[in-house]
């Protein structure tokens, strides 16, 4: 059994699953497991947290916290760290967890692995798997020294349980001195899109070079909508102008690990594999046989994918029905 | 205006990976090798801003075994002025590298920004530049993908999940970690080339700058292949019929959908 904290991420009061996986399976493992939260007014995070399984909650809330900069979030966690003295510190691999953690394991002298996929706890002592070379190959990491030890998780990774709700929360608070700092966060300028980001999704479709055109990505938003997914794209189709770079994955894009990965028209070049293949189960829909794609894929089908999603999109509404 | 830029020197991302003898790293036998392309980014974010800027000068930096002295010379040959290699055993993990940097840096007259690549094509792991920043108790911003600048001041637009955008100010010194969309890279010229096979490269040793393995946080072992596959299962059939084979198996087989 180890003590563990648990950085809780939220924008604008709405936590990320991400974190509550990290609770989940640091309880489930038997650990004093403690939910670090830091905003402004985000109290109502702290119930949700212990219905994962969140032994004891921590809440750094001030003014200047409502929005997330790497500085004050570092100085905040840093606090509660220091605070707290864990054996184990985690976040979620996400746009803020990996910009934070390095700048945290520098302020506690803690050792770091990000970008883990797999966790083990055994004593004191954390075990971790990441990928490397974008998922061409794993390696488990090895923590040296005495020192606090801290992971950054990749969402999906652990998997999500159901909340127990009948638990409140046991919360206290942490004060945190946010004096001479040297970052400003202006504004956060929103994006557009409606569906989830493709590294957090839990079912992506992927569209390649093969969907000819921006518009034909239609077809597969109208899926991804059905299901509740995000819309991916390979190297060829951003480049080709179809998607903006954000939505790449592979080597030179997002990694991800959803539970399902739709490949619409896409070869699978290597560097598109390393970006999918931790994915749970793959899907290809290609109108070549011997597209590389089909070597890695749970499910294949061999057809016009002009055809098969609309057909696929119906098939799913019925379903949800 | 001081600009460095720390690049690393990665296997071509068409390199097929082969586990080397002990499991501890990858065999390096027959790799091609480039700039990481986040890399890149920075390296031409310095480039125009020393452009703009008369009497600027930009340093490139890399970390690792010898090898890594020919990434330095890419950049030289894209236009850097100077290029320093910090004597890195191959199996540094973040920390040691980021303490490395960091205190080669703390070595220079003065340091007015530092250029990353958001993260290496070889670990992913996105910790060196933020950790050079934290050691040099400077501000970070990662994943940056455009910079106003108003004299030392920098507007960075930092890309987040969901294609939201962070406008986040520092003013120098700072690091920033780049991302696409901050510029697009220039290519070295064969003058450029040549000459920069004749520039110097200096050599700094971790002992010159108190940096040993004791500084190695973690280790890297058991590097494995992922597992191959079994072969997948093939739905045939027409369009409709693949369809709705398909969506039977992820909704009542796999369960995912």
């Amino acid at each position: 059994m180890a003590k563990v904290i648990v950085f809780i991420e939220q924008r604008e009061g709405k936590a990320k699953k991400a974190s509550f996986e990290l609770v989940a399976a640091s309880a489930a493992a038997g650990n004093e497991t403690h939910a670090v939260i830091i905003g402004d007014s985000v109290t109502a995070i702290a119930n949700e947290a212990a219905q994962y399984g969140a032994n004891k909650i921590h809440l750094v809330q001030d003014a200047g916290l409502k929005l997330y900069s790497a500085e004050s979030y570092a100085r905040a966690l840093t606090t509660a760290i220091k605070s707290l003295s864990p054996e184990i510190v985690l976040a979620a691999h996400t746009p803020m967890g990996k910009e934070l953690m390095p700048t945290v394991s520098v302020q506690v002298d803690g050792a770091l692995a990000t970008d883990c996929t797999s966790l083990a706890f055994s004593g004191g002592k954390l075990q971790a798997k990441r990928p490397v070379y974008s998922g061409k190959a794993m390696v488990e990491v090895e923590f040296l020294g005495s020192g606090i030890q801290m992971a950054t998780v990749r969402p999906n990774a652990l998997g999500l349980p159901k909340p127990d709700t009948s638990k409140t929360a046991d919360a206290s608070n942490i004060s945190v001195d946010l004096s001479g700092l040297k970052t400003k966060i202006l504004e956060v300028v929103k994006g557009n899109s409606a569906r989830p980001d493709v590294t957090e999704a839990a079912i992506v479709v992927s569209g390649g070079r093969s969907l000819k055109s921006a518009e034909n990505f239609k077809i597969l938003e109208d899926l991804a909508d059905t299901v509740g997914a995000a819309v991916g794209a390979s190297r060829a189709a951003v480049d080709a102008g179809f998607r903006p770079h954000r939505d790449q994955v592979g080597q030179t894009g997002k990694v991800v690990s959803p539970t399902c990965y739709i490949a619409c028209g896409i070869s699978g070049a290597i560097q598109h594999l390393a970006g999918m293949r931790t994915s749970k189960v793959i899907v290809a829909i290609n109108s070549d046989p011997q597209a590389p794609i089909f070597q890695i894929a749970d499910y294949g089908v061999v057809g016009d994918l002009f055809q098969v999603v609309p057909a696929l999109t119906n098939e799913f509404k019925k379903i949800k029905e | 205006m001081n600009l460095y830029v720390c690049i690393k020197q990665v296997p071509d991302t068409e390199t097929k990976i082969k586990v080397n003898g002990d499991a501890s790293g990858i065999d390096t036998t027959g790799i091609k090798w480039i700039m990481s392309s986040y890399d890149e980014f920075g390296v031409e974010e310095a480039l125009r801003l020393k452009e703009k800027n008369a009497g600027a000068t930009v340093t490139v930096v890399s970390a690792g075994p010898d090898r890594v002295v020919e990434t330095l010379r890419t950049a030289l040959a894209m236009g850097a002025d100077n290029a320093i290699h910090v004597e890195l055993p191959e199996t540094a993990d973040s920390a040691m590298t980021a303490k490395a940097l960091a205190a080669t840096l703390k070595k220079e007259a003065k340091v007015d920004l530092v250029f990353f690549g958001k993260e290496a094509l070889d670990d992913g792991a996105s910790q060196v530049p933020q950790l050079v920043a934290a050691h040099m108790d400077i501000p970070a911003v990662t994943v940056v993908c455009g910079i106003e600048y108003a004299g030392t001041t920098l507007k960075c637009k930092r890309e987040i999940e969901g294609g939201s955008f962070e406008m986040v100010e520092v003013s120098a010194p700072a690091v920033i970690a780049g991302s696409k969309g901050l510029n697009e890279p220039r290519y070295a010229t064969l003058p450029n080339i040549m000459k920069a096979k004749k520039k110097e490269v200096k050599a700094v040793k971790l002992a010159d700058i108190g940096v040993s393995s004791a500084d190695q946080k973690v280790k890297m072992k058991n590097l494995q292949l992922p597992p191959p596959k079994q072969a997948g299962k093939k739905i045939d059939g027409d369009a409709a019929a693949q369809a709705h084979g398909l969506a039977v198996a992820l909704h009542n087989e796999a369960k995912v959908i």
